[in-house]
C-alpha cells in the first residue's frame, strides 16, 4: 500500500534473456518518477562502489529494498540491474543468494546468465531446484541452467516443473536440450504411467516435452487417455 | 469482513488453517519471530528460521491468497541463553528486507538483566531501521512487566506511537493506553483473553489503536479467533465500520509505519493439483 504498483509489471520471465541495457530502458519507461529517481541513484552507487564491502555493501541494501521502492512487479528487473551495476561476481552473488529473501534469490538466478560466464554458479541453481517454491523453480530453469546444468539434474528440473505445476515454458532452451533425450523420454513415460495408474490426468505439458524429445518411451502415454480409462502401464496399442 | 491477523505464527500451522483463515476473511498476516517450544542452542538455527519467514512462509501463504509479512527479533526467553546472543549481530541484515514490518516480538519473560539488554538493544535497532516494534508483555507478573516495558520504551529512541504492546488484558489496558502506544490483544483459548472479554474491553476503552490477534502457534490456539471477535462485535452492537477499524485498518496503520506492507497477493489456486505445497512429499 505504501509503494508504487504498476499492474503491468516488467516481464520477469524475460529478465534473464533481455540484454541489460534493454532491460534498463523498459524498466525506466514503466517506473513512476520517484521510483525511477531511486533506481538511478541505486545504480550509480552500485557502479561507484562495486563488489563486497563489509558485512553489507550499499548496493546490497538497495537490493533488499527494491521491492518496496519499485513495486513487486518491477523488483526482479531492478535487482538484476543493480547486481549488474555492482559487477557482482560469484562470491557476491552467492552471498546475496544465501542471505536473500525468496525474491532476492530469484533475482540472483535471473542475473546468472548476465554475470557468470562459466558453470561455477551451478550450485545456486541446484539449491533453488531443491526448493518447492515455484517462483524459484521457474527462475532456476532459465538460460543459465540450459547452458550449464548436467543432463541428470536438468532432466529432474523438467520433471519437477511438471510435478509442481510450473509451466515448461519457463524451461529455457527446452526444445534443444530435450531433442533426442531418450532418458528424459523414459522418465516422462514412467511419470505418465504412474499418473494414469492413479487415475489422475497427465499434464498437457508432459506430452509437449515428450514430443520434443522425438523418441517414444516404452511406456508411452496416450495423449487422450481419460483419467479413469483402462490402466495398462505398458500399453502401446492405439 | 476483511481481516488482518497482526500476530500469528503460521510456521506452526497447517495448510488447512490457511484455507479456513481465507474462508473466514483473513487476507493478511504478520508472523512475529518467536521461540519454537524447543529452545535453540545456536544462532544458526535462528537464521534458518528467519530465512523461512522471508522465504518459504510468504510463498506458502500466497498459495492461499494471504499476504504474509514478518517481524524479526531475538525473543526474550532465548535472550537469556548466552549461546543465542550472537544472533543480535545478524539482525541488521534482516531488518532491511522487504516485508519485514517491525522488530519483534521483543519484551520480557522473566525480567532478567539479559532481557533488559536485549529489549533496549532491539528498540534501538528498530529506531535505526525506521521500523516500529512489537513488544509483548510477560505472561507471569504481567502488570509489573508492563510497567518495566513502558519504562524501557520511554528511555529508548523509539517514540511510543511506533510501539505495539501485546497480550494486554483488563489489568494492563488502561496504563498501556495512557502511554500512547498501540494496544494488542491476543484472543487465545483458556488463557490471555477470550471473545466476550475482548468485546467488553472494546466497549470500555474504545476501538482506537486497538489490534486483535489470534497469536496462534504450536500451543492450543485458534487461528479463527479474529473472525470470532468480529462476529461477536457485530452481535453486540458494534458497526461494520468498527469491526473493519479493529480487524483491518488499525493493523494496516500500525505496520504501515514501516513503509513495507504489500497487501497485493497474487493468489494462486490452492486446490490446483500441481500445487507444490500439496506435493511437498513428492
Ligand atoms: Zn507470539
Amino acid at each position: 500500500m505504501t509503494h508504487p504498483q504498476d499492474p503491468t509489471g516488467t516481464p520477469a520471465a524475460g529478465t534473464a534473456l533481455v540484454p541489460v541495457d534493454e532491460l534498463h530502458t523498459v524498466l525506466t519507461a514503466h517506473l513512476p518518477p520517484a521510483a525511477r529517481a531511486w533506481l538511478d541513484q541505486a545504480l550509480d552507487e552500485a557502479a561507484a562502489h562495486p563488489g563486497i564491502h563489509g558485512p553489507i555493501s550499499v548496493w546490497e541494501l538497495r537490493l533488499a529494498e527494491a521491492g518496496r521502492r519499485c513495486g513487486a512487479g518491477h523488483a526482479d528487473a531492478a535487482r538484476v540491474l543493480i547486481l549488474h551495476a555492482a559487477r557482482a561476481d560469484l562470491d557476491a552473488l552467492t552471498r546475496v543468494y544465501r542471505q536473500g529473501t525468496a525474491d532476492e534469490r530469484r533475482a540472483v538466478l535471473h542475473a546468472l546468465p548476465h554475470l557468470v560466464p562459466g558453470p561455477d554458479a551451478v550450485p545456486l541453481v541446484e539449491d533453488a531446484l531443491r526448493t518447492n517454491d515455484t517462483r524459484l523453480l521457474a527462475a532456476a530453469a532459465g538460460p543459465y541452467a540450459a547452458r550449464h546444468l548436467a543432463p541428470h539434474p536438468w532432466r529432474h528440473a523438467v520433471l519437477k516443473c511438471l510435478f509442481t505445476g510450473v509451466p515448461v515454458d519457463s524451461v529455457a532452451d527446452l526444445a534443444r536440450r530435450s531433442r533426442g533425450d531418450a532418458e528424459l523420454a523414459r522418465m516422462l513415460g514412467d511419470y505418465a504411467a504412474e499418473r494414469t495408474a492413479a487415475g489422475r490426468p497427465v499434464p498437457e505439458d508432459l506430452h509437449r516435452v515428450l514430443t520434443l524429445t522425438g523418441t517414444v518411451p516404452e511406456t508411452a502415454p496416450e495423449p487422450e487417455t481419460a483419467p479413469h480409462g483402462p490402466v495398462d502401464p505398458h500399453g502401446k496399442e492405439s | 469482513m476483511r481481516i488482518f491477523d497482526p500476530h500469528i505464527h503460521m510456521t506452526s500451522r497447517t495448510t488447512d488453517d490457511y484455507e479456513a483463515m481465507y474462508a473466514a476473511g483473513v487476507r493478511a498476516v504478520v508472523e512475529p519471530a518467536f521461540w519454537l517450544g524447543q529452545p535453540r542452542t545456536s544462532p544458526a538455527s535462528f537464521l534458518d528460521y528467519f530465512d523461512a519467514l522471508i522465504g518459504w512462509e510468504p510463498f506458502r501463504a500466497a498459495q492461499y491468497g494471504i499476504a504474509h509479512h514478518c517481524t524479526i527479533a531475538l525473543n526474550p526467553k532465548e535472550a537469556n541463553d548466552p549461546r543465542c546472543l550472537p544472533v543480535l549481530d545478524e539482525l541488521p541484515r534482516y531488518l532491511v528486507k522487504d516485508r519485514v514490518v517491525a522488530v519483534g516480538e521483543i519484551g520480557y519473560d522473566s525480567m532478567t538483566p539479559a532481557e533488559d539488554t536485549a529489549v533496549a538493544t532491539q528498540l534501538q535497532l528498530a529506531a535505526d531501521h525506521g521500523l516500529p516494534a512489537l513488544v509483548h508483555t510477560p505472561h507471569r507478573d504481567k502488570l509489573a512487566g508492563l510497567r518495566r516495558t513502558l519504562d524501557v520504551v520511554r528511555e529508548s529512541a523509539l517514540p511510543m506511537d511506533r510501539v505495539l504492546i501485546d497480550h494486554l488484558n483488563e489489568t494492563t489496558v488502561k496504563e498501556a493506553k495512557d502511554s500512547g502506544c498501540w494496544l494488542g490483544f491476543s484472543v487465545y483459548p483458556d488463557t490471555k483473553m477470550d471473545e466476550e472479554r475482548m468485546v467488553a474491553i472494546l466497549r470500555a476503552h474504545g476501538t482506537e489503536k486497538v489490534l486483535v490477534n489470534s497469536a496462534a502457534d504450536w500451543g492450543r490456539s485458534d487461528p479463527l479467533k479474529t473472525r470470532k471477535v468480529g462476529d461477536l462485535m457485530l452481535a453486540e452492537g458494534f458497526t461494520e465500520d468498527d469491526v473493519d477499524l479493529v480487524l483491518w485498518r488499525n493493523p494496516v496503520a500500525f505496520y504501515g509505519l514501516s513503509g513495507r506492507l504489500d497487501l497485493d497477493v497474487a493468489a494462486t489456486d490452492a486446490t490446483h493439483e500441481g500445487n507444490s505445497i500439496l506435493r511437498g512429499g513428492e
